[in-house]
């Protein structure tokens, strides 16, 4: 809500002129989200320093309901800087920022020593060293500490840039990068955002080592519109030799191949009509669905967005009649018997029991094989031996992982499971073995061998 | 003429073109009642005598009676119906929903029918077409009775018909007028000794012949028995127990259905081929000594039995081998078969015996269903099922269920009369381990006796995903908190909630004794303890481990060791507590820092900064004084914000500095505590705090007396001295406990909160205490999370009723799931 500019460029109150700012006066102007003020706390030739303060009418703010939803009421618009301080600045300081000025045209075009100064601005004092430092500011950003009950510092930080630049380029830079700092915008981010992006990064973005962290977070994470603004980016900048993709015979990644050892577990047992039980987006169904030995595929899964994704990826409405009458989808939850499972010839669980917490392991056991009981079943899941293989790994592979199992673990488990509900199984690795740790996934594949009459 | 027709029937018409079918469908029946082929010829081909699109119109016809007579509603189909495989497509869909068909031929002369049919200008064929017609009637009259109809009424000539009434007939099986009380007896099997000892035990008094033999039973308190077959063989005294019920049916003081072994006896006294096994020949050589008019009474007797009986208002069923809800008051032979064998898979046992098709386990039924025919070593409910036959014939014992008190009675059997084919035990008919999908997904509609709820599909499958990703075993998840609404918006000046709104609201309900509790700013925790340990477990509102068991775990074994007395004192092994755990950052910790405490260390920082810039720019004389007031007014807003978080923290380290403030004592082993007063619950929670005062902490409170003024003026300022040293307020619960309700027996909340006012700043923002925003918030809806907060303590309530009763986990779990699932309504989260 506050940030100021300073210039010690004799006469330091030329900065009136090309902000188009009387210094002696306090200007007001109406923005969408409140009133923005613009003030000079100190007017000499020696130093003048423009203030742009925010007033922010939270309940003007409320009304543009769709970026906040929850912490509507309870939020850090009216303080830290942010999309709101960057549209004020546009709006207040538009000529500036076009590198105009009618009464100083050859100081506007010049590299003055500004200061620049926002007491509030979200994020880490080391990423506004990464965003700043590379267009030539020397960068003081200090955390601002939490109260002493809670210890700490908050995910905020005070933020001083001292560097000799052009005042348009300065504006352009806070323009583009306090929102992509902040992380939150305040309006929807259509498509048009891309030219505003374009348009203040000109010259500079281009060459930006972080360009695409701030056109990702500039568009709001929304993908393809990054996508694009990074394409359009390239254009304005030679490709340079390392760049070029080196003709490196590749790899099959680790979900591919256990895609691969799945669909070979699935075949060797001759299965045809066969269950994804937490299919998650459909990794594995594109895969079923290539293939005609499985007649009858269903998905099912807990979460009905990640359903929503398998439909998307599967192009479901738009498969011919054949192969949709071949795949269908369906909500479930492992922990409960689900009568609609039943008498299929193969389940398979993909990196799934290790996303259920140990406790609730049995109610999913007995569902899937005692309830379900299909002729085969696949069990996928990580071998945390393997983990030391990752660098940089602590704790687990995956936020959600309730647990990761040794092979002995796994091998104990899966002959237990065999035991109780009358199964063989056989264990393997899967993905390239190390010699100590072994395969980064384990596989194990039960066949029924006795029926139990109910 | 008088037409009787069952109360659930499907009625065919039968009669030519212009006999005055649709006039009659008219006269005798509710619109919507009859189906007519010329609406549904003209539904699915825009024209009522499009005779091409016969076929496609009788599809529909059929699926839509078939839907009728799934819910039990009488049928009526207005067609010609002359021909075989018209009237064998009405005669499928009767049988499918096992009810009777009916035929009613209007029969008039074929002239009066083409002069009728000439007359209307939609009737284009020619008169030989009705000449046809007539042909085809004439020859169905004598098919009727062979095609399955079970009543035929043919009224000849338009006077018949004119005068016909109809009169509706209940189904024998209809005896839900029949109230009891009952006491219903299980498999007899010839043990009459044993039937003797059980009725006196029941307190039936008998009455004896001149033989001294017991030929009928009287209750002094007008008590009825029935039941449920299997009265004979194997035993060693068929013909007496014959005797008895006899007389006791023939006097009606019991009730009585046949069971597969009457059957076999009366298929054997008609003189049909039967085997002779399964203790059929001792009952017939016992009756080679009775007299022959005695034997065949007892042939008239079980030919006359009924295979099922409603009783109760729907609410209680009694069929020898059990019955499933949809044969539940339907008469056909499946269900006739049903009720006497059960249904086996095809497959045979070990010993031979067919295996049984587990029905009880899929039950699904209100109706409580009481049945015999498979012995058990105990008689055990299953999804409000009951199998009473305790194999007294084998050496069991005989087992009678007082009804409606659900209550037990039974006596040993004197000796093993007859060596059981398998041991008795209870194969295939123990509820299944954990819980169907089929019981929560989907749009599902709850009656859950407080009240009724519907639970859209959406909002299940966002409950599906919580309980099957995050949540405790549900089966251990026995109940969730309901959410709860904050007292009316104030008007007292300065304040959007205060205790004078809340009273207001609460007498206004009829409550006039309330308790007020200090509402603790933590995390809401339910506990459920017990003396044992085994399935104890602390969960979230929504339904999640606490902590993880590092700390869920020794937590509960201080609650445990801390609650050892009252497993004594109240007569249970376990106990769930309603309690909030404290302080608030020990579970909420993130979300303070980055959120709450975020946004004050911003606050702190940008104003100050702000103010320091306008104190220069005033200082070179430029107008700023306005702009300075408010900000200095945010500067203070932040400040009284922060204070009001902050004074929820409070360092803890692992379980050191974590307290629990119970307030509710929810249940126990077969009991719900909603109905306990709240002094009754918070002197339990005291004596919780006084066992171990570091782990728990007292719930400060203030009983006031709705009608004394003196007593709300004590209670306001007792609030405004809480919340001014950084209490979050208050909650106003009607005294009388949990299951509080109004003049009208409906529920009241079971509390309102009245929050303090610096405490809501971190809820409606640093600045909400300006006047015009106050003024905008007391506009606030509290409707939805009125009518939310209700429905969500009424599901809780009937999920403690149930499984105080014993409820199968199913029935627990779909009211805790459907709790689960009203949380995924929008609703104000301020609220």
């Amino acid at each position: 809500m506050l940030l100021t500019v300073t210039t010690t460029r004799r006469p330091a109150t030329d900065l009136g002129y090309l902000l188009v700012k009387h210094p002696d006066r306090v200007h007001a102007f109406d923005v969408p989200t409140g009133t923005a003020y613009v003030m000079y706390p100190e007017a000499t030739d020696d130093r003048c320093t423009a203030a742009l303060v925010l007033d922010v009418d939270p309940q003007r703010l409320r009304a543009q309901k769709d970026a906040f939803e929850l912490s509507q009421y309870v939020n850090d618009r009216p303080y830290a800087a942010s999309s709101l301080l960057a549209s004020a600045l546009a709006k207040v300081f538009r000529s500036a920022l076009r590198g105009a000025s009618k009464d100083r045209p050859e100081l506007a075009a010049s590299v003055l020593p500004l200061e620049i100064r926002v007491p509030a601005l979200r994020g880490t004092s080391e990423l506004v060293t990464r965003l700043f430092a590379p267009l030539g500011w020397t960068v003081t950003a200090t955390p601002i500490p939490l109260e002493a009950e809670l210890g700490g510092d908050s995910r905020y930080v005070d933020v001083r840039l001292v560097g000799e630049l052009r005042l348009a380029d300065a504006l352009n830079h806070l323009y583009i990068l306090l929102p992509v700092l902040d992380d939150a915008k305040h309006y929807w981010v259509a498509p048009d955002e891309i030219e505003k992006l374009l348009r203040s990064g000109a010259g500079w973005l281009a060459g930006h080592p972080e360009k695409v962290l701030i056109a990702r977070r500039y568009l709001a994470h929304r993908r393809s519109l990054a996508t694009t603004a990074l394409q359009l980016l390239e254009a304005e900048e030679p490709a340079t030799e390392e760049e070029e993709e080196l003709p490196v015979a590749r790899k099959a990644p680790l979900a591919e191949q256990r895609r691969d050892a799945v669909v070979a577990a699935l075949t060797e047992v001759n299965a045809a009509r066969v269950l994804d039980l937490g299919c998650g987006g459909g990794a594995l169904l594109t895969a079923l669905l290539k293939n005609r030995q499985f007649t009858e595929i269903v998905g099912a899964d807990v979460s009905s967005r990640a359903l929503e994704q398998a439909a998307r990826r599967l192009r479901l409405d738009r498969l011919p009649e054949r192969q949709k009458d071949r795949i269908k989808l369906i909500q479930t939850a492992l922990t409960y018997r689900d009568d609609r499972l039943r008498g299929f010839d193969a389940a398979v669980l993909m990196e799934v029991i290790e996303h259920v917490d140990l406790p609730r392991l049995p109610a999913l056991e007995a569902a899937v094989f005692g309830h379900a009981r299909p002729t085969a079943v696949v069990v996928t899941t990580p071998n945390v031996e393997y983990n030391v293989h990752y660098e940089g790994l602590t704790g687990m592979r995956h936020s959600d992982h309730r647990f990761e199992w040794t092979r002995a673990e796994f091998a104990d488990w899966a002959s237990r499971i065999a035991t109780e509900y009358g199964y063989a199984v056989t264990v393997r690795g899967v993905g390239d073995p190390d010699e100590i740790t072994g395969s980064p996934t384990q596989l194990a594949l039960f066949t029924i061998s006795t029926e139990v009459t109910a | 003429m008088i037409l009787d027709v069952p109360e659930l029937s499907l009625v065919a018409l039968v009669g030519i073109s212009g006999s005055g079918k649709s006039t009659f469908a008219r006269t005798h029946f509710q619109p919507t009642q009859v189906l007519s082929s010329d609406f549904f010829r003209g539904l699915v081909a825009d024209d009522e005598n499009d005779q091409s699109a016969s076929s496609d119109a009788f599809d529909v016809l059929h699926y839509v009676a078939g839907k009728r007579l799934a819910a039990g509603r009488l049928t009526v189909v207005d067609a010609t119906n002359l021909q075989t495989h018209a009237r064998a497509g009405l005669v499928k869909v009767a049988r499918e929903h096992d009810v009777l068909p009916v035929a009613i031929v209007l029969d008039v002369p074929e002239s009066l029918a083409w002069e009728r049919t000439q007359a209307r200008e939609d009737r284009t064929f020619g008169r030989q077409v009705v000449t046809r017609m007539h042909r085809d009637l004439r020859r169905s009259l004598g098919q009727l009775a062979r095609e399955g109809f079970r009543k035929i009424h043919v009224l000849r000539g338009v006077d018949e018909i004119a005068a016909a009434e109809i009169r509706y007939e209940k189904l024998f099986n209809d005896l839900r007028t029949e109230h009891g009380p009952f006491d219903i007896v299980g498999d007899v099997h010839g043990c009459r000794a044993e039937l003797e000892a059980l009725l006196g035990k029941l307190g039936w008094e008998l009455t004896r012949d001149e033989q001294g033999r017991p030929v009928d039973a009287v209750h002094p308190e007008g008590r009825k028995a029935v039941f449920v077959g299997d009265l004979v063989d194997r035993g060693p005294d068929s013909p007496g127990v014959l005797r008895l019920v006899m007389g006791m049916v023939k006097a009606g003081h019991a009730l009585c259905v046949p069971g597969n072994h009457e059957q076999k006896l009366a298929r054997k006294l008609n003189g049909r081929n039967v085997q002779l096994t399964h203790g059929l020949p001792e009952t017939l050589e016992q009756l080679e000594s009775e007299d022959p008019a005695f034997v065949a009474e007892v042939r008239a007797f079980i030919d006359g039995l009924i295979s099922h009986y409603v009783l109760d208002d729907g609410g209680l069923v009694v069929a020898h081998a059990g019955l499933k809800e949809a044969y539940h008051g339907r008469a056909s032979g499946r269900v006739r078969s049903f009720a006497l064998y059960g249904e086996t898979t095809g497959e045979t046992d070990e010993y031979g015996l067919p295996v049984r098709y587990p029905w009880a386990k899929e039950y699904r039924g209100s109706a409580a269903v009481v049945y015999g025919h498979v012995p058990t070593p105990q008689p055990e409910w299953i999804n409000n099922t009951i199998c009473l036959d305790t194999g007294c014939v084998f050496g069991g014992a005989l087992t009678a269920l007082r009804w409606p008190s659900r209550e037990l009675v039974a006596v040993q059997a004197a000796k093993e009369y007859y060596a059981p084919v398998r041991p008795l035990i209870a194969v295939a008919t123990k509820p299944d381990q954990g819980l169907d999908i089929a019981d929560v997904t989907g749009r599902r509609h709850i009656d859950y006796g407080y009240g009724r709820t519907t639970v859209p599909a959406e909002n299940a499958a966002a409950a599906l995903e919580v309980m099957g990703r995050f949540s405790v075993d549900p089966e251990t998840l026995v109940w969730l908190p309901p959410t709860m609404a904050p007292c009316s918006s104030s008007t007292v000046d300065g304040y959007l909630e205060h205790p004078s709104s809340a009273f207001a609201e609460l007498r206004a309900a009829g409550v006039s004794r309330v308790v007020c509790e200090e509402k603790h700013m933590g995390s809401r925790a339910v506990v459920r303890v017990s003396a044992s340990g085994a399935g104890d477990a602390i969960w979230t509102r929504t339904g999640r481990p606490f902590f993880g068991p590092e700390l869920d775990e020794p937590l509960l074994a201080r609650v445990r060791a801390a609650a050892g007395p009252l497993f004594t004192e109240l007569g249970s092994d376990w106990l769930l507590l309603d309690a909030e755990l404290l302080p608030w950052s020990a579970k909420a910790g993130s979300l303070i820092r980055d959120h709450y405490a975020g946004v004050g260390a911003a606050g702190r920082a940008a104003l100050p900064a702000a103010l320091r810039v306008l104190d220069q720019a005033s200082a070179r004389g430029l107008d700023v004084a306005a702009l300075r007031d408010r900000l200095e007014l945010r500067s203070a807003e932040i400040d009284g914000y922060s204070a009001a978080y902050r004074a929820y923290v409070k360092p803890t380290d692992g379980l050191t500095g974590v307290t629990l403030a119970p307030f509710a004592v929810l249940a126990g082993a077969g009991v719900s505590y909603a109905k306990k007063d709240h002094d009754w619950h918070l002197a339990l929670a005291d004596r919780l705090v006084a066992a171990d005062p570091q782990l728990f902490t007292p719930t400060r409170r203030m009983i006031v007396d709705l009608a004394d003024p003196a007593d709300e003026a004590a209670a306001t300022d007792w609030w405004l001295a809480l919340t001014a040293a950084g209490g979050e307020g208050m909650v106003v619960k009607p005294w009388a406990g949990l299951a509080a309700t109004d003049d009208n027996g409906r529920l009241v909340q079971p509390g309102v909160k009245c929050r303090g006012r610096e405490y809501l700043r971190i809820i409606y923002g640093p600045e909400y205490t300006r006047p015009e925003q106050l003024d905008r918030l007391r506009q606030r809806n509290l409707g939805r999370k009125r009518s939310l907060a209700l429905r969500e303590h009424g599901l809780g309530l009937a999920a403690l009723d149930r499984l105080a009763e014993g409820a199968p986990p199913w029935r627990v779990h779909e009211l805790v799931f459907a709790i689960l699932a009203a949380e995924s309504e929008p609703v104000d989260p301020r609220l």
